[in-house]
């Protein structure tokens, strides 16, 4: 089967060691990890990672379940890119001397929507968010020209488009089990 | 050399102290103490122990609760867990040990992971260091945490003595419930010695965990459509029935719809030996029957098993032909090894009874009989040669068909691991359910004795069989010290044919016969028994067998049969790994 790049959505109870718990699951099926976000979810005390590895469904599948059975784990699923709106943010470091030189400035902002977030005699730090083939594409662009003294990207963040949410869905299940059996 | 102890130490040690005063008319108890006290709130009455620096306040109010708690004092950690896992493979009850931190919850690993490969519930209670010393490299400090969450349905460190009664609760609930398997609570030192107002907390709600699933109804009806409509049905039994205690259940969906069985090494004794649809034994060295209908059959039942490579043999060609309906309550399970038509995600219990009630009843007759030829094929070629030898040396097969005959078929087989296991699970008959313990997904050698400790005091009043090999007994045999220490009668037959048998068959079949690594210079094991005051003799010929046997299970106490049994012999049939489950080699 064909590889193709899976974000892995998973909440879970804000315990410690469950990154560990995830991470091995992967590591047992060879699966790298391309990037990593965690944060807290907007339900308090749960907590949400976002994973993006290539590998072909049937594997997805396989891993998810074995995340999913984890006690601590409250969901796992896993989408493609067209199920999600995903964003990635991107930090530029560059000189200010080569930066002020530089030709079309304006231009270069305005095309990659970029934000300037700091600015001094040594330095400048520029922002930008976006899909990974448009933090790469400045990334290109400002490497071939002035150059780029450091560079950060942070791991995919994303939302899903569909109407189903899935944590809440669980959550309420859970809670009416709850209920009747008191 | 004493090692200088900087103030945080010493600090460490007169707290400890102080928490140990007791102070008249407080009615807060340590944590040690809380933490047996929900150890008895949870049914435990026998622990599987070993003591230890980061242990003592914990044996020590052991020592008050002695009459409520039975500690077996094993003579090695990785022995306690065994025998935890033997408890309660008999028992149904959860196996508990205590042993203390580094060497000792180390020592447990092996036992853990081979708990988390054969769903046996089992909660390891770790000492650890105090907390201030956590992550110092302190002496005997290791972090249990990290390395036993791949080999543990939970895992979780304990820093306060207020902690202790909700994780206990929670470990046992995880542990028992839903698909079993081993918890660990790692007991730092402070944790033990505060004190703590003890109430007890039930835990069996976790919402991030959902030990039984509702039943998909939709999924029973179209498994009941698929079953009505099969003209070849063959069902394959994993532990998984036993484990929720369905035994009943499916004797009636088999009938009801007249359904072939065939059992994998851990459902064994979920169907008696003579039960007619039993049809035997799967897999590698399995009976050719069910093997080979596996690859016939036109709908494959499999009810809790999880289609392991030693039960498949090549996945390209296993029951190609048949539709697959998949029982399990593990989801992870469903479609991990097989393509499955229809799952059926719960427990086997409720699951069998529902798809029963939609199921027509139906007679295979022809289907079941065609088993026959199978069965003859392989008594001829195999299990006859195997059980009844005309002449020469000791065959394991009849060792413990023998055995398995004079205990009236009704005793609990324990095997350690290897030929020893095979011959054991293929000629040991069984009346009664939860009457095999056996290491299958690891393959621990050693298992064999702790195991087999388990399963006395979790059997009190049962016969309990130990077969071993010349190799396994020698990587558990400490474990006779304890066997001696708790009195218990168990009836332990070595078969000893001075080779890692098992090795030895393959490198026989499929390396030239170049025995590397595999010939053993032993002791006399009769001479060890009488050490530790156990009865023994050692039978070589056919004809004092019998007597030997006699012997063994009249013997009031503990009894090592030496059983020198020929040097070079096979376990068959054998399926290669990963050959197709029809490529059976019937050794001719």
């Amino acid at each position: 089967m064909d590889k193709k790049l899976y974000t892995v959505i998973i909440f879970s109870e804000n315990t410690v060691g469950l990154l560990n718990q995830i991470t091995i699951i992967f590591t047992r099926r060879q699966l790298n990890i391309e990037t990593l976000s965690v944060s807290p979810s907007a339900i308090k005390g749960v907590h949400k990672f976002t994973i993006t590895t290539f590998a072909d469904e049937d594997m997805m599948d396989k891993v998810v379940k074995q995340i999913d059975k984890r006690v601590d784990i409250l969901k796992a699923y896993y989408n493609t890119d067209e199920d999600l709106i995903h964003q990635e943010i991107a930090l530029y470091k560059l000189s200010t001397d080569l930066f002020l030189k530089m030709k079309g400035v304006e231009d270069l902002i305005r095309k990659y929507n970029v934000r300037v977030l700091d600015i001094n005699e040594d330095i400048v730090v520029l922002e930008k968010s976006g899909h990974y083939a448009e933090t790469q594409a400045l990334f290109k662009e400002l490497s071939e020209t002035i150059g780029v003294l450091q560079f950060i990207r942070s791991g995919r963040i994303a939302i899903t488009k569909s109407k189903v949410e899935r944590l809440s869905d669980m959550l309420s299940t859970m809670e009416k089990k709850l209920m009747e059996n008191n | 050399m004493q090692k200088n102890k900087t103030d945080k130490e010493n600090n460490e040690e007169l707290s400890i102290v102080n928490c140990q005063l007791s102070i008249p008319g407080n009615t807060r108890i340590s944590g040690s103490e809380a933490l047996l006290k929900a150890l008895i709130a949870e049914g435990v009455d026998t622990i599987f122990g070993y003591p230890g620096g980061q242990a003592i306040p914990i044996f020590d109010s052991l020592y008050d609760y002695r009459d409520q708690l039975k500690l077996v004092l094993v003579r090695h950690e990785q022995g306690a867990t065994h025998a935890a896992q033997g408890y309660a493979r008999v028992s149904g009850k959860v196996g508990v040990n205590i042993v203390t931190s580094g060497p000792g919850a180390t020592n447990t690993i092996t036992g853990i992971a081979d708990a988390m490969m054969d769903s046996t519930p089992v909660v390891i209670i770790t000492g650890q260091v105090p907390s201030s010393l956590l992550g110092t490299d302190a002496f005997q400090e290791i972090d249990v945490i990290g390395i036993t969450q791949p080999i543990t349905k939970w895992a979780y460190q304990v820093r306060k003595p207020e902690e202790i009664a909700w994780a206990i609760s929670r470990a046992f609930y995880i542990a028992s419930t839903g698909r079993p398997g081993p918890v660990v609570i790692d007991l730092a030192k402070d944790a033990q010695v505060g004190l703590v107002d003890y109430i007890y907390e039930k835990v069996d709600y976790i919402r991030s965990y959902q030990p039984v699933p509702d039943i998909d109804k939709e999924q029973i009806r179209i498994a009941a459509e698929l079953i009505n409509k099969a003209k070849k049905p063959l069902a394959l039994i994993g532990q998984g029935v036993i484990l929720s205690h369905a035994e009943e259940e499916l004797k009636i969906f088999l009938e009801k719809a007249d359904i072939p069985a065939g059992m994998t090494a851990l459902g064994l004794s979920a169907l008696p030996s003579d039960y007619p649809l039993n049809k035997g034994m799967l897999g590698m060295h399995g009976n050719v029957g069910p093997n080979r209908k596996t690859n016939e059959c036109d709908v494959l039942i499999a009810i809790g098993m999880r289609f392991d490579d030693r039960v498949t043999g090549n996945l390209d060609t296993y029951a190609k032909q048949a539709q697959i309906i998949h029982f399990d309550i593990d989801n992870s399970e469903i479609g991990k090894n097989v393509k499955v038509a229809v799952p059926v995600w719960g427990d086997a219990k409720e699951t069998l009874a529902a798809v029963t009630a939609y199921i027509q009843p139906a007679k295979h007759k022809q289907w079941i009989a065609s088993f026959e030829t199978d069965e003859q094929e392989e008594y001829t070629k195999v299990i006859q040669k195997e059980l009844t030898p005309l002449s020469g040396p000791l065959k394991m097969g009849e060792v413990v068909r023998k055995v398995s005959e004079a205990t009236q078929n009704d005793a609990v087989l324990v095997t350690d691991v290897g030929q020893n296991q095979m011959m054991g699970i293929r000629y040991f008959k069984y009346k009664r359910t939860r009457s095999v313990v056996t290491s299958g997904g690891l393959g621990t050698m050693g298992f064999g004795i702790p195991a087999a400790i388990g399963a006395q005091l979790g059997a009190p009043e049962r016969t309990v069989c130990l077969f071993m090999g010349d190799g396994g007994l020698q990587m558990t045999l400490q474990e006779f010290g304890t066997i001696m220490q708790e009195k218990l009668p168990i009836k332990m037959i070595v078969l000893n044919n001075n080779f890692l048998g098992m090795v030895r068959q393959w490198q026989e079949l499929f390396f030239k016969e170049r025995y590397s690594g595999t010939i053993l210079m032993n002791p006399d094991f009769g001479t060890l028994a009488k050490a530790y005051g156990m009865g023994s003799r050692t039978v070589e010929k056919r004809e004092e067998l019998g007597d030997a046997i006699k012997e063994m299970l009249e013997y009031d106490g503990t009894y090592l049969l030496v059983a020198n049994v020929e040097s070079h012999g096979m376990v068959y049939p054998m399926i290669p790994a990963g050959a197709c489950i029809t490529h059976i080699i019937m050794g001719e």
